[in-house]
């Protein structure tokens, strides 16, 4: 589990995170939403150690990381998976090397070891053929596809994923958040998915953490937003007609039911 | 002053044991490859050329009565070896090597390539850096030495087909007063300004914020920089070595 304490962080004078404290719980997709300038990659940058914040507490499993030394922040780091916004695969490599790059730099496997270490990978996120590709002739969901592979490469005890659907289509993103769920559950990781696609919100939100100007305004499943009477959290997640038919169609099937009391 | 503070702070990361020295010796000798031997037919192009027209130049404007004739052979020699070579060389591959560095660590950067090196716990200035400064500072002596030799081949070359002069005159000259700590001097330059150039430009790639016009900027700032630098430390550099 990821601990946020009272987090505050600034730029230039700009309070962007106001004492902002959540709990990210292991064994489930949690998400943070919210719209743009609210906070969200600045929370997630802050818990990777990308950004550090003026004041709170950071806790892993218990571990501080505001309070840790380099070292052990270093060691931390290694049972952390990122995927990034735009993927970051390095150019320079092929598929296969980009997802056995972080068995290179931090396990003690052999090269076949490790070359199939990154194979199974590969094939855990549908991708076996590809190895022998650069990033550059892989389409967008194959490239969040292989980015994936690398995160997972270590086993990592915590996944971090930016905005894994910006950019991709709408089946895509739907293959993308089945692939993120699967491996949370299979893992057993703690997953923090920072997003803005309702589909994700509504289809694999376990845990869902809004940020709103900075504040946190309200924590819970994708369930409870159908009942939610939060108006900000609702205005940003039923934004559009389809959503808002979504809504009603859920609010109608549970009436009756005890889901909304 | 920041950006001091700033470059003082990254050399201070670059120059750390590596996490994997496997892949610090692959790293290093890829851009030994990438920075050196890729520049290895632009070197020898603009040395010969330059050779030569630095012979032409001498004979066109120091003939004189007064000079003896292998003077021309003797004074192109000089400038090859005390100035071309090292600094002039330096300055040509300060807009080739730097901007290659500063668009390469630029692009990581912008990319989120070097946030991904960190999150996963590698010291991603370390990783990207050192291989390319002690790539380059390997491979600049043999720059230089080659740099020396076909700027003579070019010089010798209008000795040869030409009636400028005579090739024995220039040959002469060539050998003539010939002082070995010359070379040394500019094998030296040649180290200072290899890492002048690799830490400056990877300065300015690796703290690139915002896009691709950015990373242009970054380039441009790398490569003028860079030639700055060069210029100073020419400077001290001859001051120190040659008085």
């Amino acid at each position: 589990m990821i601990e946020v304490q009272n987090v505050i962080k600034s730029f230039d004078g700009k309070t962007i995170l106001h004492d902002v404290s959540c709990k990210f719980y292991t064994g489930k997709t949690n998400l943070i939403i919210g719209q743009s300038g609210s906070g969200k990659t600045v929370l997630m940058k802050s818990i990777v150690g990308l950004v550090n914040p003026e004041h709170g507490h950071i806790l892993f499993d218990g571990r501080d990381v505001m309070t840790m030394d380099a070292r052990s922040r270093k060691e931390l780091r290694k049972e952390i998976g990122m995927l990034f916004q735009g993927s970051a695969l390095f150019d320079s490599e092929t598929v296969l090397g980009n997802v056995m790059f972080p068995l290179v730099m931090f396990s003690d496997m052999t090269q076949a070891e490790m070359r199939d270490r990154a194979l199974f990978c590969l094939e855990r996120v549908n991708l076996k053929g590809a190895d022998r590709k650069y990033p550059a002739e892989l389409s967008g969901g194959m490239q969040k596809r292989v980015a994936i592979a690398r995160a997972i490469a270590l086993n990592p005890k915590y996944l971090f994923c930016d905005e894994p659907n910006s950019g991709l289509d709408p089946r895509t993103s739907i293959l993308i958040d089945e692939l993120l769920s699967d491996i949370t559950h299979e893992y057993n990781m703690t997953t923090i998915i920072n997003t803005h696609d309702m589909n994700s919100v509504l289809g694999i939100g376990e845990n869902i953490v809004f940020l709103n100007k900075g504040h946190l305004e309200w924590i819970g499943t994708s369930n409870d937003i159908y009942c939610s009477d939060n108006k900000a959290l609702t205005d940003f997640v039923f934004a559009t007609r389809l959503f808002q038919g979504v809504r009603e169609y859920k609010l109608a099937q549970s009436s009756g039911s005890s889901s909304c009391k | 002053m920041r950006d001091l503070g700033l470059y003082c702070t990254l050399m201070g990361k670059v120059l750390s044991v590596p996490d994997r020295w496997r892949e610090f010796f692959k790293r290093t000798i890829n851009e030994i490859y990438k920075l050196g031997i890729d520049s290895i037919p632009l070197v020898i192009i603009i040395s010969v050329f330059i050779g030569a027209v630095i012979t032409i130049q001498m004979q066109l404007n120091i003939t004189s009565p007064l000079l003896p004739a292998y003077a021309v052979g003797l004074t192109t020699r000089e400038i090859i070896l005390l100035e071309f070579s090292s600094s002039i060389l330096c300055l040509i591959l300060a807009g080739k090597v730097g901007s290659n560095i500063a668009s390469e660590i630029g692009t990581m950067r912008v990319t989120e390539q070097i946030d991904a090196l960190d999150i996963m716990g590698v010291n991603s200035a370390n990783f990207l850096i050192l291989p390319k400064v002690i790539g380059f500072l390997l491979i600049i002596p043999v720059l230089v030495i080659l740099s020396m030799g076909t700027s003579i081949m070019g010089g010798y070359a209008i000795a040869y087909f030409t009636d400028m002069i005579s090739v024995s005159k220039f040959t002469y000259g060539l050998q003539a007063f010939f002082n070995p700590w010359y070379v040394w001097y500019s094998l030296i330059k040649g180290l200072v300004f290899s890492v002048i150039i690799t830490s400056t430009s990877s300065f300015f790639g690796y703290y690139v914020k915002g896009g691709a016009l950015e990373v242009g900027k970054a380039s441009t700032r790398a490569v003028v920089n860079s030639s700055i630098l060069i210029l100073f430390f020419d400077v001290i550099l001859t001051k120190l070595l040659l008085q």
